[in-house]
Formats: structure tokens, C-alpha cells, sequence
């Protein structure tokens, strides 16, 4: 197909030929990440896509709120009420069958979705019991993820984005003119023909294992993807075995934007910072071994180095974020809806009632049942009404009558995002950090009962950061908290801001924030950055006028040994509790804390 | 649907395996917990343990499928009838996936929707949990599964028991069946009420040396490839797996719990500050279980110290400060108890 050597390759030409190796293989390749804002390049990337599909191949797009009935499958009303018995309904997952799944913002698709999706994606069919039906349909697509996130911390849920081999991004990219050597829609259906019968020698498979371990790829799914797409490669270029090009290619484009560390020559030397490596992992005794194993591949070197040089310069950088927030989907965790709507939220029951205001929602089923029991005496009474009743009313199978309409009650607790804001410097001494630490773990403990989440935003030297995205999650809190460092200059200004962003981020989401600041006050970094007392404390003050402009709730924890009059004036210009707490331990601080934290248990609906 | 991968053909992941072989030597150890990083193949082990249980003998025409020889009190279809009266057939033992987004009625059964709008009749539904009884309920993300859902779950798998007040509809059936749970620790804990159903709890890890990596990925592209030939050539394994699964429940009854075992067992309990006598009793049903599938006639320190880990882990005592997981606890305990 090509001659050119990988490096020359340009991301537009990647991105292209990742979309032909999905037209060959959607369900085996699974699909694309595409992190991209809407415009010409994906616009111009989804129309090769659907040009490279064979005719007749479905693509549907997934909106954003789908719900399960639509999702999965279920009842047929409109069937159902005619035929006078339940119709099933097939949903969109199951009506995409051999085709493609586009996923719409796929940044904001929730935890519970993406559960819903990998389900289906691993069983290779959609299992429905719902509404008083079950369905069983054999389903197998590929899915296209359109993650128009902006941040670092918006990202598709880990377990859909986990699955899918291809992760694109369009930023900075623009599309060029098709090559010569693009692949078009009858390579693809040639390829579509050959791929079952490519086979994988061994060596292919050892060299796609070894790299994925090499950079760091934990995921088992890594390399099964990375075998896919280089047999759907091999199809492409006409070949009945898969060479060592189409592993190198496969692994540039699947392991490389997964590695979490850069193949290192000698082991020994490995020494990644601590909160690099992935959850309790011990160095893998793997490693140890790896020289003699990697002695006679000569196959995974190759790979490797042509990995090596699509992984970008700076890319290690990169990496220690990636590690810091590791399972990016900022939603991972909490199950359910988001949206503050009576419709939503859990179902608390069901009762008599007309959904007229759009306030409430027919529950269809259980209007149907309660409709069920009379109809031989409607029916009979029908009858004995004559022949006047309308034609409409003849034909119609099911009688409901209006106190048969049942609507659908929800309830929804508002779920509160506690942010602490730790002063992490040098002033804040060390001990006290590990007590904020403590006190964050302890708090978390119980955030499963109540259903709260956690977030944590860290400030220190000259600036501040996000240490914990909300979570509801111990490990992930322990694992990064645990790398929290201290000391340094105490830029106030930056930690309050932060967590003003991050507030209204979860505001946007639904979900109530409440800002927890642990500081001594004694701000001495200025929001630029700069050192010095009276501009820091200025900014600081500035910054507290914003968080009490965007109206959020507060509570300001004066942790430093002698309180001093700053902190006190911070906490006013926040609107915000004060409470100083010079001695108090971790135990001391949650119990404080949880004192005065408003009980949070609103319904809605 | 589709074929399934064999059981016996999963490499590696020793603890999730045995532990559903426990259960399914001896359901009464309760369910099984797997929770582990994503892609380690926690589903595929337990949709695989589905095709590797022996038949069961059921009722004809029991919507609950009761054991011919033992009707369950509460079924209505097999209560009063004599023993000649119930004929019997071998079924598959069910495994029942509760799908996320499954609707209460589906779950605990309702009205049957079709009998009742064309012929005016009342009649139950049965829904999964009555599906599920005498095998496997399985619940994949288990944490994200919907609170109502999981109430209804707690009480359904204390009692053994299904009560359906709906719709006009009054009715009991029993419902007992080993709770399958696995998930992703990263998307939230359990509730504690749900970790306490769950007998044995495992950690799956992904393999981390390269030989068993490229063996993962070699028999399960091989398997997606071609189904057929590879269940085929697994099929003997599996079945020698199957009668073995057999033979260890019928030795079950007869496998011996020595004093000196239940001492351990209290000792290395109270060692580890478990809450309530549970602990002690699954770790005992489980080495019991142990025993009798390694065909050893009384269960000894051995078989603790083999499932002590699954059997105690999610009963600690939660302490958020202590850095250690709950699995490094647990052996450090058994090496004081037992010795290295």
C-alpha cells in the first residue's frame, strides 16, 4: 500500500487510514476515540468514514441522553396498543448491527451509559429485560467516540475509551487532499473479504504483547486490539499473513497514544516517579526477565523503535499528568442521571395520575396493567353501547381509560462534590497536610452512604493544581494523595481560583458544590506567580470576591498554630464559616467539618 | 447466544476461578465478588463457569424449577403434589445476567402484560430472580447498579425468598441463587450491606509477565476467530473439570471439619478483628468446598490458608488511614497464624 516510512506519515494520513482499517474491521478494531471539536476535519473524517463503509452498512448516532428504552430496547407502544399484546422494539445499539456507532460528546456520556455500551461491545449482543420483555439479539459494531472535550480532565468514561483501538486527536490538524495510495471503498471491501482468513504468525503476537508491556499498557484489551487492526491492515494491503509492517503500524496507532512510559533500554535504571505507576503495582517481576526475552525479538525492537518515534517529543510531560488523573472520565463513578429534572433521578414508584404538565412521566407499562383487568368488562360494555361508537374505537384493541394512567414519581437526592482546597506550602507545616490528607480519606469513607463525592485541589510554590477529580472512589483518593508533596511559597490566590473553576464545572453537572479551604492565610505568592506578601494577599482577597460572587458555599479551616486576623478577613470576603482549628488531628477536622456541613437530603420530584 | 469461552482454556486468574469453582461445589459459601482493573476477563470467567456446570434435575413445568426430589415450600406449582406426581427433566444450570437498566418488574417479576390484555386473565410473570433460582445471578459493574435494585437484591438473597405485592398480585416463590458480582473499583465502592452478601470477594489483576500476556491474547484471538474449533479443543478439559466439579459435591457431606480446623479458623477471625460470626462460617463452608474439590477427606490449615484470602478480605473493618490494602491484612495474619 505504502513505501513511505512511518515517521513520515502526517496525523491527517493516520487518521485516514485508521478509518479504513475501521471500515474493514468495526467490530474487531472496535473503533475511534476521536477527540475533536466539531469542524471541517472531523466533519471531512466522518464522511470518509461512512464513503470507505460498504453500502447498506448502518451508522447511527448515539445522542447524549438516550435512555434505555431507546438504548437497548423495549416496548413498542404504538405496536403494542394496537396489536393488543407487547411488541417489542429493538433499540439503537441492536438496529446498528455490522455498522458503526457514533457517540456524541462522548465527554459527557455517564458512567452508567458506557456500562450499558461496554456490556454489549463485550457479550457481542444486547440483552433487554425491561418492560415485561426480554430480547436477545446478536449485536456487533464498531463505535466512533466524539469527545469534543476541552480540558484535560474531560474525557469519554475509561471503560468505553478502554475498548476502542484508535484514539485521534484533530487539534491543530487539517485535513489535506486525499493521497494516491488512500485506500478506497473497493480495497476495503476486498479486505472485508480476506480478513478471516489472515492469520497471525506468533512472533507477530509475542512482539504486539511485549511492546504493550514495555510502554506501560496494563490493559489486556491493548494488545487483542492492536492484533486486530494489524490484521485488518494486512487485509488491506492484500496480504494472507500479517507482516511485520502491519504490526509496527497497528502499534504505532494503538499502543503509542496508550503508553505510560517510555521503553527504557536497561531496566535497572527504570525509576518512574511515584505516582506514575498504576494502582499497588509492585515493579512487575515480569521485568527482571525482560532482557533475555527481548534478547532474540528482533521483531518488538523493530516495533518498538517505530513507536518510539510517533510517541511526540514531550510526551512524558504528558505522561505524569496521565498518571496523576489516570481514569480521565470525570463522571466515572457515579451511576444514574445527572440532570436536575423531576424526570429524573431514581424511579420512587408509581401512582394514579394524568402526566398532562409534562411534570411527571406515563409509566406506559404500568398503565397498561392497570388498564389489563377490565378490558372483557370494557369491552362487553362496548358491545352493549351499540354500533355508535366510532370506527376508531372499534379497532382499537386496548381500552385505557383515564384512571388507568399511571405516571412515573422520581426521586433525586441532589449530590453534593465536596472540594477541599489544601494549602500544600511550606507555611502550612508538613504535619498538617497529612492531617487535611487524613481528614479528606475519612470524609470519603462515608461518601458511598451519602452519596457525596470528593474532589481535591492542592496549592503550593507557584501554583495550584487538581489533585483528586470528584470521586466517590478510596483507591483512587489513597493512590493520589499519597504523592501530595509539600513546602513552598502559599499562592492563595491560584488555589481559590481553581477551586472556583472546579465548582462551576459540577454546578454544570447537576450537583451542588460545597468548598472546604484548608489554609493558614498566610498567602505570599500573587496570582502571576510573583513572590511577595502585600500583592498576594490583595489577589487572595480578590479571588475569595469571586467565589462569593459565584455564590457557592463555603468553609474556611484556619489550620495555622496562632490564627491570624487574614484568614478571619479571607473567610468574610468569601461569605464563608470560619473555623479555626489549630491542634486538631485528622478525626478532629472530619468531625468539625461534618458538624457544620448543612445536611444535604433534598428530593426532587 | 454467540459461543462462549471455555472455562478451562482462561489463563491464569487462579483466585476468581477457584472461587467460583467453591460456589459452585457448594452454593450455601454465598456469592462471589470479583473486582479488578478493566480487561483482566472477570466476565469472561463467569459466563464461561456457565457452560462448564453440570445439569440439574427440575420439575416439568415448574415456573421455578424445583428440585424434583426437594420442592421448595414456597412454590405453589410443586406444593402439595406427591413424589410420583413430579416428573423431571436435566436442564442447563441457569446463569442469569442482571443487565444494568433492567426495570424492577423485570427483576422481581409483574402482571403478565400479554395474558392479561388478550385474555383478561391474571396471571404472574416470573422475572429473573425466579430465573435465577438453584443457579447464578450475575451482575456485571455491580457498583453502578441502581439502589433500588440492589434493596430489592439484599432482601431477595437473605430470605431466599421472592415477595411480589403488585398490581393485584400476591405472590411467593423461592428464589435462591448464587450472587455473581464483579466491577471496577475505580467507579466507586460497593455498598457495605451488598459487600456482606457476596461469601467470597477476589482480587482479578491483569497478568504482568509476558508469557502468560501472549498466551491470553493468542487463545482468545484464536477463540474469536474460530469458535467452534476452539471450544472443540477445550471440550475435554472442560469435562474433566465438570466430573470433578461433580464428584466434589457429592463428597461434600462427607468431607470432616476437625477441631483443631475450626480453631484456626476463630483464631486467624479474631486475629483480624472480622465483624460477626460470617467470616468464620464462609472460611470454614469454603475450605469444606476446598476439600472436598481436591478430594481430601478432612479440611485442614491448608485449605484455610488457600481461601482464607477470598473468604476475609471485604470483612475487615474499613481504615481509611491505613495505607496497607485489606488483601496485605489478611496475609500478614495468615503468616502469624500459619507460618510462611
Amino acid at each position: 500500500m505504502t513505501d513511505k516510512t512511518e515517521t513520515e506519515r502526517s496525523p491527517w494520513a493516520d487518521a485516514v487510514l485508521a478509518a479504513a482499517l475501521v471500515a474493514v474491521d468495526p467490530a474487531g478494531t472496535v473503533g475511534v476515540a476521536l477527540r475533536s471539536l466539531p469542524g471541517l476535519a472531523r466533519d471531512r473524517w466522518l464522511a470518509t468514514l461512512k464513503s470507505l463503509l460498504p453500502p447498506g452498512v448502518p451508522v447511527r448516532r448515539l445522542p447524549l441522553h438516550i435512555d434505555d428504552s431507546r438504548l437497548l430496547g423495549g416496548l413498542d407502544l404504538a405496536a403494542t396498543l394496537r396489536a393488543g399484546k407487547p411488541i417489542a422494539e429493538r433499540g439503537i445499539l441492536a438496529e446498528t448491527d455490522g455498522g458503526v456507532l457514533l457517540v456524541a460528546m462522548a465527554e459527557r456520556v455517564s458512567a452508567g451509559t458506557a456500562a450499558r455500551l461496554a456490556a454489549v461491545l463485550d457479550n457481542g449482543g444486547v440483552t433487554v429485560e425491561r418492560d415485561g420483555i426480554r430480547i436477545d439479539s446478536p449485536t456487533r459494531f464498531g463505535v466512533v467516540a466524539l469527545d469534543e472535550g476541552m480540558t484535560e480532565d474531560e474525557r469519554p468514561p475509561a471503560a468505553l475509551a478502554d475498548r476502542l483501538a484508535f484514539r485521534l486527536d484533530f487539534e491543530g490538524v487539517s485535513p489535506e487532499p486525499p493521497a494516491d495510495d488512500c485506500p478506497d471503498a473497493d480495497d476495503v471491501a476486498a479486505a472485508r473479504k480476506r480478513l478471516a482468513d489472515v492469520t497471525a504468525p506468533d512472533e507477530v503476537v509475542e512482539a504486539l504483547c511485549g511492546t504493550a508491556l514495555s510502554l506501560g499498557v496494563d490493559s489486556l484489551r491493548a494488545p487483542l486490539l492492536a492484533l486486530a487492526v494489524a490484521r485488518a491492515h494486512a487485509a488491506l494491503a492484500g496480504r494472507w499473513e500479517i507482516s511485520k509492517e502491519d504490526a509496527a503500524i497497528a502499534a504505532r496507532l494503538v499502543l503509542a497514544p496508550r503508553a505510560t512510559r517510555l521503553p527504557m533500554p536497561p531496566p535497572e535504571e527504570e525509576q518512574p516517579p511515584q505516582d506514575d505507576e498504576p494502582p499497588d503495582q509492585p515493579p512487575p517481576e515480569g521485568e527482571n526477565e525482560q532482557p533475555e526475552n527481548v534478547e532474540d525479538r528482533p521483531l518488538e525492537d523493530m516495533i518498538l523503535e517505530a513507536v518510539k518515534a510517533a510517541i511526540p517529543a514531550g510526551i512524558l510531560e504528558q505522561l505524569k499528568l496521565a498518571g496523576r488523573i489516570k481514569p480521565r472520565a470525570p463522571s466515572a463513578g457515579r451511576a444514574g442521571h445527572l440532570q436536575k429534572t423531576k424526570l429524573r433521578g431514581r424511579p420512587a414508584g408509581v401512582r394514579r395520575g394524568e402526566p398532562r404538565s409534562g411534570g411527571a412521566r406515563l409509566n406506559v407499562i404500568e398503565t397498561l396493567r392497570a388498564a389489563a383487568p377490565w378490558q372483557p368488562l370494557r369491552r362487553r360494555e362496548r358491545e352493549q353501547s351499540g354500533g355508535q361508537s366510532g370506527l376508531a374505537e372499534r379497532t382499537a384493541r386496548v381500552e385505557v381509560r383515564k384512571d388507568d394512567f399511571r405516571i412515573t414519581r422520581f426521586k433525586q437526592k441532589t449530590e453534593t462534590t465536596t472540594i477541599f482546597v489544601v494549602d500544600a506550602s511550606g507555611s502550612a507545616a508538613l504535619h498538617r497536610l497529612a492531617e487535611a490528607k487524613g481528614a479528606v480519606e475519612l470524609l470519603l469513607a462515608e461518601c458511598y452512604v451519602r452519596r457525596d463525592q470528593v474532589a481535591m485541589v492542592s496549592f503550593r510554590g507557584k501554583a495550584a493544581e487538581l489533585l483528586l477529580p470528584p470521586t466517590r472512589s478510596l483507591v483512587r483518593a489513597k493512590r493520589n494523595l499519597a504523592g501530595l508533596p509539600g513546602g513552598g511559597g502559599t499562592p492563595l490566590a491560584c488555589g481559590i481560583d481553581l477551586a472556583v473553576m472546579l465548582a462551576d464545572q459540577i454546578r454544570r453537572k447537576g450537583q451542588t458544590p460545597f468548598v472546604i479551604l484548608l489554609t493558614d492565610g498566610s498567602a505570599n505568592i500573587a496570582r502571576d506567580g510573583a513572590p511577595g506578601r502585600p500583592k498576594a494577599e490583595e489577589d487572595a482577597l480578590a479571588s475569595a470576591r469571586a467565589l462569593r460572587a459565584a455564590g457557592l458555599t463555603a468553609l474556611l479551616v484556619d489550620t495555622a498554630p496562632h490564627p491570624r486576623p487574614l484568614a478571619r478577613k479571607i473567610a468574610a470576603e468569601m461569605d464563608a464559616m470560619y473555623l479555626p482549628l489549630p491542634h486538631a488531628d485528622a478525626a478532629a477536622i472530619s468531625g468539625a467539618i461534618k458538624a457544620v456541613t448543612p445536611p444535604r437530603e433534598s428530593l426532587a420530584g | 447466544m454467540a459461543l462462549v469461552f471455555p472455562f478451562s482454556a482462561i489463563v491464569g486468574q487462579d483466585e476468581i476461578k477457584l472461587a467460583l469453582l467453591i460456589a459452585a461445589v457448594d452454593p450455601t459459601v454465598g456469592g462471589v465478588l470479583a473486582f479488578g482493573d478493566r480487561g483482566t476477563g472477570k466476565s469472561t470467567a463467569v459466563r464461561a463457569l456457565a457452560q462448564l456446570l453440570p445439569k440439574m434435575k427440575v420439575v416439568v413445568g415448574c415456573p421455578y424449577a424445583c428440585d424434583p426430589d426437594k420442592p421448595a415450600p414456597a412454590c405453589e406449582h410443586c406444593r402439595g403434589k406427591k413424589e410420583g406426581e413430579l416428573k423431571s427433566r436435566q436442564v442447563q444450570v441457569p446463569v442469569v445476567d442482571l443487565p444494568l437498566g433492567a426495570t424492577e418488574d423485570r427483576v422481581v417479576g409483574a402482571l403478565d402484560l400479554e395474558r392479561a390484555l388478550t385474555q383478561g386473565v391474571k396471571a404472574f410473570e416470573p422475572g429473573l430472580l425466579a430465573r435465577a433460582h438453584r443457579g447464578f445471578l450475575y451482575i456485571d459493574e455491580a457498583n453502578l447498579l441502581e439502589d433500588h435494585l440492589v434493596d430489592l437484591l439484599l432482601d431477595v438473597a437473605a430470605s431466599g425468598e421472592n415477595v411480589v405485592e403488585r398490581e393485584g398480585i400476591s405472590i411467593r416463590h423461592p428464589a435462591r441463587f448464587v450472587l455473581v458480582g464483579t466491577g471496577n473499583p475505580e467507579e466507586g465502592e460497593l455498598r457495605p450491606q451488598l459487600l456482606d452478601r457476596f461469601g467470597l470477594s477476589v482480587e482479578v489483576r491483569t497478568p504482568e509477565d509476558l508469557a502468560t500476556r501472549i498466551e491470553v491474547v493468542r487463545r482468545r484471538d484464536a477463540f474469536e476467530r474460530d469458535p467452534e474449533a476452539f471450544v472443540a479443543k477445550w471440550k475435554k478439559d472442560d469435562d474433566k473439570l465438570r466430573r470433578r466439579l461433580l464428584a466434589a459435591r457429592e463428597k461434600l457431606p462427607s468431607v470432616k471439619v476437625p477441631d483443631a480446623t475450626l480453631e484456626s479458623a476463630a483464631k486467624l477471625c479474631m486475629g483480624l478483628g472480622t465483624d460477626g460470626l460470617r467470616g468464620e462460617l464462609t472460611l470454614i463452608r469454603a475450605g469444606r468446598a476446598l476439600a472436598a474439590f481436591d478430594g481430601d477427606a478432612t479440611v485442614g490449615d491448608k485449605h484455610l490458608r488457600r481461601v482464607a484470602p477470598s473468604a476475609l478480605r471485604h470483612r475487615l473493618r474499613r481504615n481509611p488511614l491505613d495505607e496497607a490494602g485489606s488483601t496485605v491484612r489478611v496475609e500478614r495474619a495468615l503468616q502469624e497464624h500459619f507460618g510462611a
